[in-house]
């Protein structure tokens, strides 16, 4: 028996050692810097998963003020606990018409601290999240419909038109809600006008399209200059300026809630049709002969990404570069699949505008207007992306 | 009948018809080429099968029903198409692009399943281009990824197999392969319709030859029958001799001093006398362009 095992050992154990030599041989190719040959070890595409999650935390107990890990953790946790059981309590009472109260867990720290948490950082942590995520969605598949890398989420004039709209709310009321409406009001008829443009001129060739959104939004620009031309210079104009430069630094929990349903149903939409994607990007006249109703695909990816777009752009002011650059270093990481592009994108926007929001409340005493971080961290990164060659679309 | 167009005609402005009184039709396992010259109709007479443009008058019919009362991926389901070249923006693989052909058996919040992994394999191993599976569309040559094209046109499990130029951008070479794997998939029951410039690859293959110019069919049947000096001269211009090639084994068509081109025979032996050669173009003729 003893005599029969060992080869039988020897040779399940010979291939397994190849495997093992090939698998490092490929890791340490031959001149592969050090620091490529472990990220290559790293399994990027499932760990940038938790990138978010990691960054989530760090921002809520980082900032000017610096708030202790443990703790931050132990009133997140446990002030979400009394807040739920306090809900829970009052729906008791309602429903029985009795007082009830549930236990609640003991708050062992001031109340300045639950403040910071709850009502200043949670808002600000959760909107960069969601205006990230739902930015660089936007704009990969933008990327997709208009078969063109080069595409930010603003290409058919959301951006332009939710600046007038916003400018039109400081000049008529101030209001925050009002504005916040206005935004996305404008935006969403800026790139209706743009969809009619490209529908009464080319029946539905996206190159159409995106001619109308040029035309509407050099148009909404002139708009918006007509309103700093006729606002107040000691007091509206900065307010417009400033909302032009994009912000979260006003964002409250009802901002979260009004905000958050759209950008998540739009967001979940085009996760859904994240494969059909793939075959708008590699050409209208091949997906209809794939069996795509490229019509109908098209004014669903534009619909979902206008309501993404409008509703993150109403909350944040305009930011600029996160919907173009997130989209290519998703798809360096994971290839040009929608399939992992569009998740992988939403988790690398939610994470890359966290940091930038971070540096923004934390780097000077004043707040630094997130639109010039975007562009100043994110110019500069995709140029450096260029310059490494593994972009596949220039030849 | 898996393909039927009757009387089809088509125009983009109403006014000047692309083509008109157009028909055809194909059975099973059985292959057309439509030859005719640039601009003559044939990507447009392709794209009003597929329903991507629509007739004005006619109808066209694939498996006994309308294609303007099917659904875009009913359509996809009986028709695979193989354009005539692929633009790649993005980097997809040859997997991920095969599998893209597995669309109209998707639902539309779907994606590909074990199931549509393994017909994207069998696509591959049916037209011998396994080793590809992982390679970049946008890194292939030309002669690879009209291959991985035709493999993503396999995928979709097509009754009927468009073919737009399939040869026209490849080496000698590759064409020939590409006509060779026409030939076998035909063998294998799927109807095919190919446009394409050479005549000599319709004596390759094809059992019906139908000739388009200025909008019509003037010539439509066997082979042998449709492809003579005649009707290649009202097709193209110029006059093409038809010839069976003993050594090849074959019939080829080769043009016949070609608008005036000087070539070699210049300066062979019989002509070095007469200097410049008698072409009957060569006096400045240039009809041959028209």
């Amino acid at each position: 028996m003893t005599h029969r095992k060992e080869p039988i050992i020897e040779i399940g154990q010979e291939p397994r050692k190849n495997v093992a030599i090939g698998f490092w041989r490929s890791v340490f190719r031959d001149g592969t810097p050090a620091h490529e040959a472990v990220l290559r070890l790293i399994p990027a595409g499932k760990a940038i998963y938790l990138l978010p999650i990691i960054l989530f935390f760090f921002s809520l107990f980082f900032g000017r003020y610096v708030m202790d890990p443990v703790e931050t953790f132990r009133i997140l946790t446990v002030g979400t606990a009394n807040a739920f059981l306090d809900g829970a309590s009052s729906l008791l009472s309602t429903v029985s018409g009795h007082q009830v109260l549930l236990p609640s867990f003991e708050q062992t720290w001031e109340a300045s601290k639950q403040t910071v948490v709850f009502r200043i950082r949670l808002p600000r942590v959760i909107a960069a999240m969601l205006v990230g995520g739902g930015l660089s969605i936007a704009g990969a598949s933008f990327q997709g419909l208009f078969k063109n890398p080069l595409v930010s989420p603003d290409i058919l004039g959301v951006s332009a038109g939710a600046g007038f709209g916003a400018a039109v709310g400081i000049l008529l009321s101030g209001n925050p809600m009002v504005i916040q409406i206005s935004a996305f009001f404008f935006g969403i008829l800026a790139v209706a006008v743009a969809y009619g443009i490209g529908h009464t001129v080319g029946k539905s060739s996206t190159l159409v399209l995106v001619l109308g959104g040029i035309i509407v939004g050099s148009l909404f620009s002139a708009f918006i200059s007509l309103t700093k031309y006729v606002a107040d210079p000691y007091d509206t104009l900065p307010a417009i300026v400033f909302w032009l430069m994009g912000s979260l630094s006003a964002v409250s929990n009802a901002d979260i809630t009004a905000v958050a349903p759209p950008i998540l149903l739009g967001s979940i939409c085009l996760f859904l049709i994240r494969w059909r994607i793939n075959l708008l990007a590699v050409g209208e006249e091949e997906a209809r002969a794939l069996g795509v109703d490229t019509k109908r695909m098209t004014i669903v990816l534009v619909i979902a990404s206008t309501i993404v777009t409008a509703s993150a752009v109403c909350i944040s002011g305009i930011i600029g570069w996160v919907g173009l650059v997130v989209p290519h270093i998703g798809r360096m990481l994971v290839g040009p699949d929608f399939r992992k592009l569009i998740p992988v994108s939403a988790v690398l926007g939610a994470s890359f505008l966290l940091v930038v929001d971070d540096i923004a409340r934390t780097l000077t005493a004043a707040e630094i207007p997130l639109g010039i971080l975007t562009a100043l961290i994110g110019a500069p990164f995709f140029a450096y992306l260029l310059t490494r060659k593994k972009v596949g679309w220039i030849s | 009948m898996i393909l039927n167009v009757n009387n089809a005609s088509f125009s983009y402005d109403g006014i000047t018809k692309q083509f008109e009184d157009v028909s055809l039709s194909l059975r099973q396992g059985e292959i057309l080429s439509l030859l005719g010259r640039n601009g003559t109709g044939k990507s447009t007479l392709i794209k009003c099968i597929l329903n991507i443009l629509r007739l004005q008058g006619g109808t066209v019919e694939i498996g006994g029903r309308r294609v303007d009362d099917m659904r875009t991926e009913e359509i996809a389901q009986q028709v695979g198409y193989v354009p005539q070249a692929h633009r790649a923006v993005f980097p997809f693989t040859a997997l991920d692009f095969v599998l893209m052909g597995r669309a109209p058996h998707i639902a539309t919040f779907a994606v590909p399943k074990e199931e549509d992994y393994e017909k994207a394999e069998a696509a591959f191993a049916r037209i011998g281009i396994t080793p590809l599976r992982e390679k970049c569309i946008s890194e292939m040559s030309g002669g690879e990824s009209q291959m991985v094209m035709i493999a993503r046109a396999l995928a979709q499990e097509p009754s009927l197999l468009i073919l737009d130029e399939p040869t026209s951008h490849l080496d000698i070479g590759n064409q020939t392969k590409t006509m060779a794997t026409i030939d076998r998939l035909a063998a294998d029951g799927i109807a095919i319709l190919m446009c394409t410039h050479f005549p000599d690859h319709a004596f390759l293959v094809s059992h019906t030859v139908a000739i388009l110019e200025k909008g019509r069919l003037i010539a439509q049947g066997r082979a042998e029958d449709v492809i003579t000096k005649e009707n290649l001269r009202e097709a193209y211009g110029v006059d093409i001799c038809v010839h069976y090639i003993e050594e090849a084994g074959r019939t080829v068509c080769i043009p016949i001093s070609p608008c005036g081109c000087r070539g070699r025979e210049a300066t062979t032996p019989a002509n070095r006398h007469g200097a410049m050669i008698a072409s009957p173009l060569a006096e400045g003729e240039t009809n041959g362009f028209r």
